[in-house]
């Protein structure tokens, strides 16, 4: 039965030092308050795991919260480098930084047998790539049926998982809309689950019959943070906020410009000044 | 075209609009973020308005009015047919064989056209950490076949690629049916300068087409490896007006979507 707590609550229920965690999201519904609201904890060891880490990883890794990172795509989508991440995986900066590296349909699989219960994922992959040559947990199986070798990854399972959606009833089920990613296999594949939503509702109201709902049994905690995938976004609800994106090259380029940054932002910031962006760029 | 001497248009509008020619109406087409992705909107919005585009993030049959940002923008899930969850996509749509085209870009290409897009340097001490994989490890190996779009120099197109993050024709001929895979992979790599083909026998990617203007010299000069030319080289066609008029108004449009709105 999912607990509604404020956001503080909720990721002190959560999210413990060491965890493997996700914060997930495939471009869309990021919880991006919810990993500010574990840098303000000081939340440390983290081993992030994510199949596309952007900003919220930069600035997890750039503050010192994380020990590894499991990844298939570590960049800042269409504008470059996570600046934060290469420091440091290359200069070890703020400390240094174990990754564990993957294609993307390893990391689907791997989440997919997470919330199947399985110990593997087997898919027909990594044929000709050199990833396997630097990631020892990339293995492979033979069929027995048909002799073909299929390359196998350990199956994802997460201390905690975290994600944003777009609401949830008082009765702590959670509605997704959209974009969905690997969101509903991560908190599936979780001990414990936070979900971050744009609101809380009475009913969830008019959906699709096959809509992803999470029921509440699934999920550990529910916060209400308007605005809480900026600058990701929540359709239906704000769009993404591309120029944030373009704007936070320049800022993580430099180690004392990040952490004025987080600094000005994270620290003296609290859940709150999400819902600017809610307010702002909810259709009308 | 020229207009008093001066190319009407610049080399990666060249580049953008012979990579949108190369994709049929017919095509099922994985599409990359940035250069692959104009060229695949270019094509839906010229010549093949029947074109299935479809976004790693799950987004089948997407129509998009501004190129996105990421591959999982807003505009990729409202104008789609249907959103799928990424395991689905990864497992029943790419794994699965229904993707005729795979369209990729990559920071270093080597003469078979294997692609890095992990790592300049050692990946234990990199010079430069790149992005990595993303789909493309599978891209390369489940689709149809597989279209690359690069600008070309001597930095990218390498004699030695630093990391092999996905598979082109390996070290040639037999190479991926050896590995078990049963696809054509890089049939066609389009730069800023030419088009290259990998030869039927050796697999090693020839120069079958330059675009105006672009000499031979031109071309050696910007590939790591000695370069090899087709027995007969085409001349590119020139962007006509309207392939050029549709492509500038889909920036046009992007750019005036990515203003900030504060």
């Amino acid at each position: 039965m999912a607990q509604i707590l404020s956001l503080a609550q909720a990721v002190e229920a959560v999210v413990q030092d060491g965890d493997v965690t996700a914060f997930e999201g495939f471009t869309h519904l990021i919880p991006f308050a919810a990993g500010h609201e574990t840098i303000r904890q000081g939340r440390k060891d983290l081993t992030l795991v994510r199949m596309t880490p952007d900003l919220i990883y930069d600035q997890l890794i750039g503050v010192g919260a994380a020990k590894k990172m499991v990844f298939s795509w570590g960049g800042n989508p269409g504008v470059g480098s996570l600046h934060r991440f290469r420091d440091a995986y290359e200069k070890g900066w703020p400390r240094p930084l174990e990754i564990e590296e993957h294609s993307h349909a390893a990391m689907a699989n791997a989440y997919e047998a997470g919330a199947a219960g399985l110990p593997f994922a087997a898919f027909r992959g990594y044929r000709g790539a050199e990833l396997p040559r630097v990631n020892p947990t990339i293995k492979s199986v033979t069929c027995p049926y048909t002799g073909e070798v299929l390359a196998t990854v350990p199956a994802i399972r997460l201390d905690s998982a975290i994600i944003h959606a777009q609401k949830a009833d008082r009765a702590g089920n959670v509605l997704l809309d959209g974009i969905v990613g690997v969101q509903k296999e991560a908190v599936l594949a979780a001990k414990r689950s936070l979900a971050t939503v744009e609101e809380i509702v009475d009913d969830l109201g008019p959906r699709s019959l096959n809509a992803c709902v999470l029921p509440h049994w699934t999920v550990t905690a529910i916060a209400a943070v308007p605005g809480g995938a900026h600058p990701s976004y929540t359709q239906g609800y704000y769009k993404r906020d591309n120029a944030y994106y373009e704007a936070w090259d320049e800022i993580a380029r430099d180690r004392d410009s990040f952490k004025a940054w987080i600094a000005a932002n994270v620290m003296d910031k609290g859940p709150e000044a999400f819902a600017r962006y809610a307010a702002k760029r909810r259709p009308a | 075209m020229t207009a008093g001497g001066k190319p009407a248009y610049t080399p990666t509008e060249m580049m953008t609009v012979v990579a949108s020619r190369a994709l049929k109406n017919s095509d099922v087409c994985f599409v990359g973020i940035g250069a692959p992705s104009a060229a695949c909107n270019l094509a839906r919005l010229t010549h093949a308005p029947g074109i299935t585009l479809i976004y790693e993030s799950g987004t089948i049959a997407t129509k998009p009015n501004v190129l996105p940002l990421s591959i999982g923008d807003g505009e990729l899930c409202e104008t789609a047919l249907t959103t799928v969850p990424v395991p689905e996509m990864f497992r029943y749509w790419l794994q699965g064989g229904r993707i005729s085209v795979g369209f990729l870009g990559g920071a270093q290409i080597d003469r078979f056209a294997n692609l890095n897009t992990t790592s300049i340097g050692p990946y234990d001490k990199p010079k430069v950490r790149l992005p990595g994989g993303g789909g493309a490890p599978e891209i390369a190996t489940s689709c149809g076949e597989v279209f690359i779009i690069m600008a070309q120099g001597k930095r990218s197109f390498v004699d030695k690629l630093d990391f092999v993050t996905s598979l082109g024709h390996g070290s040639g001929p037999g190479d991926r049916e050896r590995l078990g895979v049963k696809t054509k992979g890089p049939t066609r790599v389009i730069t800023d300068l030419a088009v290259m083909e990998p030869d039927p026998a050796t697999k090693e990617l020839t120069v079958v087409s330059m675009h105006p203007g672009v000499t031979r010299e031109q071309v050696a000069d910007s590939t790591g490896w000695p370069v090899k030319f087709a027995g007969k080289v085409a001349d590119t066609a020139p962007p006509d007006a309207q392939e050029l008029e549709v492509l500038r108004d889909l920036h046009a449009r992007t750019k005036a979507a990515m203003r900030p709105r504060e």
